[in-house]
């Protein structure tokens, strides 16, 4: 009532009517920190925030195979500057699938697996769970904790969401058996959101034994897999063994969903470049899943952005440029890992209390620090060292030159009284 | 160790039906595969010049150099995308003067063009409208409207525009329709070159519908996918625009950069709203970024750091306006060259309405079994619905689309 009446008044020019209601959103937990960052004027600031990577300059870092790949396609006048359809790129496409799936698997050869480019991870996930609504509703079970976009994602395409104890705090490890335990309660043809790998935010993952004690509970339950994969090649370093867990569970036949971001192992973050891949049981069945993909797709943005796909087309179905970005990848990656040792040195240098192995057992861009939020808000007040309250840090903005810096802070907050 | 296969006979997407999608996707598939070398694509959705070929404009291929020049990195921008583009985008959109005014008042958000405006603007009033509020959308549109409305949880209904008989706007149909919606409804309106009826509303008939909005508390929702395309002219084009704002109606604006620029591949858009004061536009953008985080994160810069450096950039702006007359007067010229060929060639029919209007499309009334025959017998390819698309027609092919227009008509009335 109170609406409509703000409403009919909305022509007067001195009031605030239609929109008067509306309250301030809360900055996103993760853009918030990085524009916190960049207000903070302090020459000891540290960005441990946002998952994007740095160099050891503290300066963000563009590939070189994709600089090189990017002059090609702007250069060439025989490409078709128009409209993608609505799947996006069919080379980007099919180099997605072979990245994920494998070079062989017989998936791709028999139909099973129908791709479509998509808006980066997010955009993957969303056209993911807009997918689920209208086809195959359910819960959603989603790791505690989880990246918080998550959430959100998950909300507004109006699906409900339980969680699974992920992580436990005690060992800083991941709760297998509370995990399983806690699916096994799940109503049968529930979604279960999996991490590939580098689990983001406690960089922790499942074993290959754990791994089949997940597939072995989905299976009894009916549960369909929905894998989150934003970081391959960032967990061990190694981009076929970081996708175990999905290849695995194609090989024992689940029919599942698959998100696949190129944001960080390409540095394509704002070109918007993902896929999303269905694995269904035969071709035909393919075919009408991918026709209702498209109308999802459509619904959001009709056609997907060309210039980062081309990019990675061009990597992912070309020997010398995927060998190229497979080397400049493990250089990126062997940085992180490195910066991981040299923390957990620094804090073993200054014995800090505490069990800090954690630092250098988890993977990926992030280690779950175990920093309660009060400690990080004062790591960020007095330290100007930004990273998020649930302690969650990103290792890619650590360097040689900072590391100290950080270690002599975190020291001090934890001995705070 | 755990061994065991999933059963294979059981899927999981069983129940899922065959999509149908909208008419454009089947037309293009068609025409590619024929090939027939008097072809015609009739239902192109891009601009093309007079030799049938898509074209890169210069001022698009400087302003990348420049972009390229700069090196700039492939950093996360904001949730609402560039900020530099927002506020080019929105000077253009609502006019310099209006811009110098109101721009603090004036919340933006980076979009995946005219499809995600129409998307997150459609959820964004679905969250913060009254529950029941319906859209009001043009009888015919863009298909995806109403998908996408239904999509965002929002009813929508449709309003008279365009009249199938006289091939121009039903004036007292829509007058009436929008005059018996509820008070406070949302209503989609094409600012220039309707898709896909190519019929225009007089700023006579603008004017009466700023009444109507006035009365009735309407919130109005421009779609503008053609500004400048359509006449050449950029404020001509937005001309609606300017009426509504400047009469201090609150709008909500979705803006596209695909045709105007060339640009379809990359998807640059913005959408933007009128709000009362800056400390309301803040609060409307962080809430466009909260529903915009869950959508997509954040925009594609490419195509945003092109527009942003063409608007901003005098020598390019004065380019990219020559550019933008040259296809409008085009575009302009076949209609008025179509009409007339199939004036001479004898057809028994009007389609004086082809030459009156401007833009991309025309809605010509041919019906399904002589859309077959234009197919099948001459290799001319229309949307299903009967559309055109103008940009398809050139000086070497417009006598034979003309008489193949004239052959599958001259016996039934359109």
């Amino acid at each position: 009532m109170q609406k409509l009446q703000l409403l009919q008044n909305q022509y007067n020019p001195t009031s605030d009517d239609i929109f008067y209601h509306i309250v301030q959103a809360p900055p996103d937990p993760i853009f918030g920190i990085a524009n916190a960052y960049k207000a903070d004027t302090s020459s000891t600031k540290i960005d441990l925030g946002v998952g994007a990577y740095r160099t050891d300059e503290e300066k963000p870092y563009v590939f070189e195979i994709i600089k090189k790949l990017e002059k090609e396609i702007v250069n060439d006048p025989t490409l078709n500057k128009e409209y993608l359809p609505i799947e996006g790129l069919a080379d980007f496409n099919k180099g997605c699938q072979k990245l994920m799936f494998g070079q062989n698997s017989p998936l791709i050869a028999s139909g099973q697996i129908v791709t479509a480019q998509c808006l980066g991870g997010t955009g993957a996930l969303r056209v993911g769970f807009e997918f689920v609504k209208r086809h195959i509703p359910g819960d959603v079970y989603v790791s505690k904790p989880t990246w918080s976009n998550h959430n959100q994602v998950i909300e507004r395409a109006g699906l409900n969401q339980f969680e699974y104890p992920y992580f436990e705090p005690k060992t800083k490890g991941f709760n297998c058996a509370g995990t399983i335990e806690c699916l096994s309660q799940a109503r049968m043809g529930s979604i279960v959101l999996l991490h590939v790998c580098a689990h983001n935010p406690t960089g922790v993952d499942p074993t290959e034994a754990e791994w089949l004690q997940i597939a072995d509970v989905c299976k009894k339950r009916r549960l369909v897999p929905f894998f989150d994969c934003a970081y391959q090649g960032f967990a061990s370093g190694c981009i076929e063994k970081d996708v175990f867990a999905v290849r695995k569970f194609a090989e024992l036949g689940f029919q599942m969903i698959v998100a696949q971001s190129f944001s960080k192992n390409m540095g394509l973050y704002n070109e918007r470049v993902g896929a999303i891949h269905i694995v269904t049981s035969n071709k035909d069945i393919s075919a009408r899943v991918l026709s209702n993909l498209k109308i999802v797709i459509r619904t959001i943005c009709s056609n997907p952005p060309a210039i980062g796909a081309r990019i990675a087309a061009k990597i992912l179905t070309d020997e010398k440029n995927f060998n190229a970005w497979v080397e400049e990848l493990k250089t990126v990656t062997g940085r992180i890992i490195k910066m991981r040792t040299l923390l957990k040195q620094e804090l073993d240098n200054l014995q800090v209390p505490g069990n800090w192995d954690h630092i250098t057992r988890q993977t990926g861009f992030f280690t779950f620090t175990g920093l309660t939020p009060e400690q990080c808000d004062l790591l960020t007040k007095q330290y100007h060292v930004y990273l998020l309250r649930s302690g969650r840090m990103s290792m890619a903005g650590i360097t040689s030159k900072n590391v100290r810096y950080l270690a002599e802070s975190i020291k001090a907050v934890v001995q705070k009284k | 160790m755990l061994c065991f296969k999933v059963m294979r006979n059981f899927s999981l997407w069983s129940s899922v039906p065959l999509g149908q999608l909208d008419s454009m996707s089947g037309v293009v598939a068609q025409y590619e595969a024929d090939d027939f070398p008097q072809k015609v694509n009739l239902g192109v959705n891009t601009y093309r010049d007079n030799n049938g070929n898509p074209v890169v404009l210069e001022s698009v291929t400087k302003a990348l150099q420049m972009v390229r020049e700069k090196k700039l990195d492939n950093e996360y921008p904001p949730i609402e995308g560039l900020q530099s583009f927002i506020e080019a985008a929105i000077k253009v959109g609502y006019g310099e003067s209006y811009y110098a005014k109101n721009n603090k008042n004036i919340a933006g958000c980076q979009v995946l063009s005219g499809t995600g405006a129409v998307r997150l603007g459609f959820e964004f009033l679905n969250k913060f409208v009254p529950s029941g509020t319906k859209v009001f959308v043009p009888n015919p549109t863009k298909n995806i409207h109403p998908i996408i409305a239904k999509m965002a949880g929002l009813q929508s209904q449709e309003y008279r525009y365009f009249d199938p008989i006289t091939k121009q706007v039903d004036f007292s149909g829509l007058s009436e329709d929008l005059y018996s919606a509820p008070n406070g409804s949302i209503v989609l309106l094409h600012a220039c070159s309707h898709n896909p009826t190519g019929c225009d509303l007089e700023l006579y008939q603008w004017k009466q519908i700023l009444d109507l909005t006035k009365q009735k508390q309407i919130l109005p929702f421009f779609d503008m996918t053609y500004q400048g395309f359509t006449s050449g002219d950029l404020e001509k084009d937005a001309q609606a625009i300017r009426l509504f704002t400047e009469a201090g109606v609150p709008i909500i604006l979705g803006q596209s950069f695909d045709k105007n620029m060339g640009l379809s591949g990359q998807r640059t858009g913005c959408l933007s709203l009128v709000c009362s004061n800056e400390k309301e536009k803040l609060i409307v953008v962080s809430q466009l970024n909260l529903i915009a985080r869950s959508l997509w994160s954040c925009p594609p810069v490419h195509g945003a750091r092109i527009v942003e450096t063409v608007l901003n950039n005098p020598e390019l702006f004065k380019l990219w306006l020559c550019e933008l007359r040259v296809m409008a007067q085009r575009m302009k010229k076949m209609r008025v060259s179509f009409t007339k060929a199939l004036k001479d060639i004898g057809s028994p029919h009007d389609w004086s309405y082809i030459s009156k209007q401007f833009g991309m499309y025309s809605l010509t009334g041919i019906g399904p079994a002589q859309i077959k025959e234009l197919i099948e017998k001459y290799h001319i390819y229309l949307l299903n619905n009967g559309g055109i698309s103008i940009a398809g027609l050139n000086e070497s092919n417009i006598k034979y689309v003309a008489q193949a227009f004239h052959e599958v008509t001259k016996h039934n009335f359109i």
